[in-house]
This record gives structure tokens, C-alpha cells and sequence, in this order.
């Protein structure tokens, strides 16, 4: 037990052999998704105790629009992975050019969310109301949770491009940085793909 | 990044808008609500271990490193997926929907 211990800790080796840096990168996703986690554990509570959920999302426009922002964050993580591939070959203005490219799919996808936002709320979507033609059983609850998870997702994609681009304009910024940038960036993808299925597929119209 | 190449990210890629074209799909024929819910919650577990291997090279690193995030996500998951599956039990006591 002291020789695993003297072994493993005592050399500087560490445990996990990552830096102290992307260990914290990946404490905080593991705490971030338990926050993503408990908002949809409570849209679920939300929805299986409403008497009846409002459906509001028509294939067309609503779910083909939404189905582009979630082709704009996927390519955004593939534009991620090039990033931090050119960056572990050196190649900065490389590097530089595919985060840019992240930050542009990210920045579309933000403008679209904010159209389709806009479009709701003109329909008299508010947190604690349902337009009435949704139905007049229809959960008011409706709008908490979708602002809610939606939200909270936006501003992770926002903070996301604004830490996009500090990690670029920093020159000093060592590959191990790009690449915990990225996996922060991969991370919001990743909520992404239960939202989307969870909010808009689960609602469509009838 | 040594043992992934530019083109298996791009087969990963390609793989995830194959997966997220699939939920579509089924949204767009209308299968019954509770087939949906499972079909994409499915679907999406799928994506999400693509994402956590490839793009967030979880597949490459140590195997410790690996045992800590994975059953946290597992846990993290089941979490929210907790209250889903009395949808199936709500249908059925609902006298209208």
C-alpha cells in the first residue's frame, strides 16, 4: 500500500496522468453536467406531472431550424478537434484559423437560438404562460423549462466563444490549454444533444 | 492525438449528424410519443459516448482518468432520465391528453 502510494504520488507522477489544469476541466464538467442534469430530471417531473404538454414545434420551419443549430454546434466540435490537432503540431496560424471557424458556428448558432427565442415570444411564449391557442390544458410551465434549459445552454455556448477567444489571442497559451478549451467546448455539445432531442423532438406537433 | 487521424474526427462527424438525421427522421413520420422518448434517448446516449471517447479523446487517456468520469456521467444520466419512464405509466392514467 505505501509502495502504490510513494509510487504513484510522491514522484511527480500524477495519478491520472494529466495536468492539474484539465483534471479541474473535467471536475468542473462532471459538476456542470449534474447542473444540466438536475434542470432536465425537472423537466421531466414538470412534464409527467402537467396534465397536458404543449406540443408547439411543427416539423417545418421549427424542427428543421433547430435541427441547423444542432448541425452548427456539431461542426463547431469538429472545427474544435482540428484546432487542437494543429495546434499539437505547432502550427499557430493554423490553430488560429479552425478556432476561428469554432467561434464563427458557435456565434451562428447563438443568432439562430435568439431568432427561433424571439419567434416564441412574439407567439406569447413567457416563462409562466403558454400562448392560448397552445391549448387551453396546455402547462403554463412550458416556458420555464424551455427558457431555462435553452438559456442556460446559450450562455454556455456565449462564455464558450468568449474563452474561444481569449485561448486564441493568447500566445502563450501552451497545447494543453487549447486542448482543455476544447474539451469545455465539447462539453456544451454534448448537452446539447439531450436538449435537443429532450425539448424540441419530444414536442413536436402533432 | 497521436493514434486519431483528421479522418477518423471526420467519421465521428459524420457519424453524429447520421445520428441526430435518424431522431429527425422519426420525429418527422410521427412514431408514438413513448417510442420516440426511447428511441432518441438511445440514440443521444450513443452520441454522447462518441463526443466523451473521440472528441473528448476520453478513449485515450488513462484508465483511471477514465473510471472516474465515466461512471459519474452513467450516474449523471440515469439522474435525469429518472422521472421519463412514469410518462409511460401517465399515458395510460390520463382520461385526456
Amino acid at each position: 500500500m505505501n509502495q502504490t502510494l510513494t509510487t504513484n504520488w510522491s514522484g511527480g507522477v500524477s495519478p491520472f496522468g494529466i495536468g492539474h489544469k484539465k483534471l479541474g476541466m473535467w471536475l468542473f464538467i462532471l459538476s456542470d453536467s449534474l447542473t444540466f442534469g438536475v434542470l432536465l430530471m425537472c423537466y421531466g417531473y414538470v412534464r409527467v406531472a402537467s396534465e397536458a404538454w404543449a406540443k408547439p414545434f411543427t416539423f417545418s420551419p421549427s424542427i428543421i431550424f433547430s435541427t441547423v443549430m444542432t448541425l452548427c454546434l456539431l461542426t463547431s466540435s469538429l472545427t474544435m478537434v482540428m484546432a487542437v490537432t494543429a495546434s499539437a503540431q505547432g502550427d499557430r496560424s493554423k490553430l488560429v484559423k479552425w478556432i476561428l471557424a469554432t467561434i464563427a458556428a458557435g456565434l451562428a448558432f447563438v443568432v439562430l437560438h435568439l431568432i427561433e427565442w424571439n419567434h416564441l415570444i412574439a407567439e406569447g411564449l413567457r416563462p409562466f404562460s403558454v400562448p392560448a391557442e397552445w391549448g387551453a390544458t396546455a402547462s403554463p410551465m412550458f416556458g420555464a423549462t424551455f427558457f431555462a434549459i435553452t438559456g442556460l445552454h446559450m450562455l454556455h455556448v456565449l462564455s464558450g466563444v468568449i474563452y474561444l477567444g481569449v485561448t486564441a489571442a493568447r500566445k502563450r497559451a501552451t497545447h494543453e490549454d487549447v486542448e482543455i478549451c476544447g474539451l469545455y467546448w465539447h462539453f456544451v455539445d454534448l448537452v446539447w444533444m439531450f436538449v435537443f432531442p429532450l425539448i424540441y423532438l419530444l414536442s413536436i406537433k402533432y | 492525438m497521436e493514434n486519431v487521424t483528421t479522418r477518423t474526427y471526420s467519421m465521428v462527424w459524420l457519424w453524429l449528424i447520421v445520428l441526430t438525421g435518424i431522431e429527425v427522421f422519426l420525429g418527422y413520420i410521427h412514431v408514438p410519443l413513448a417510442m420516440l422518448l426511447v428511441s432518441v434517448i438511445g440514440l443521444s446516449i450513443v452520441k454522447a459516448v462518441l463526443i466523451l471517447a473521440y472528441f473528448m479523446h476520453l478513449k485515450f487517456e488513462r484508465l483511471s482518468l477514465i473510471l472516474t468520469i465515466v461512471p459519474a456521467m452513467v450516474i449523471c444520466i440515469l439522474l435525469f432520465l429518472v422521472f421519463f419512464p412514469d410518462g409511460f405509466r401517465a399515458f395510460d392514467l390520463k382520461s385526456f391528453r
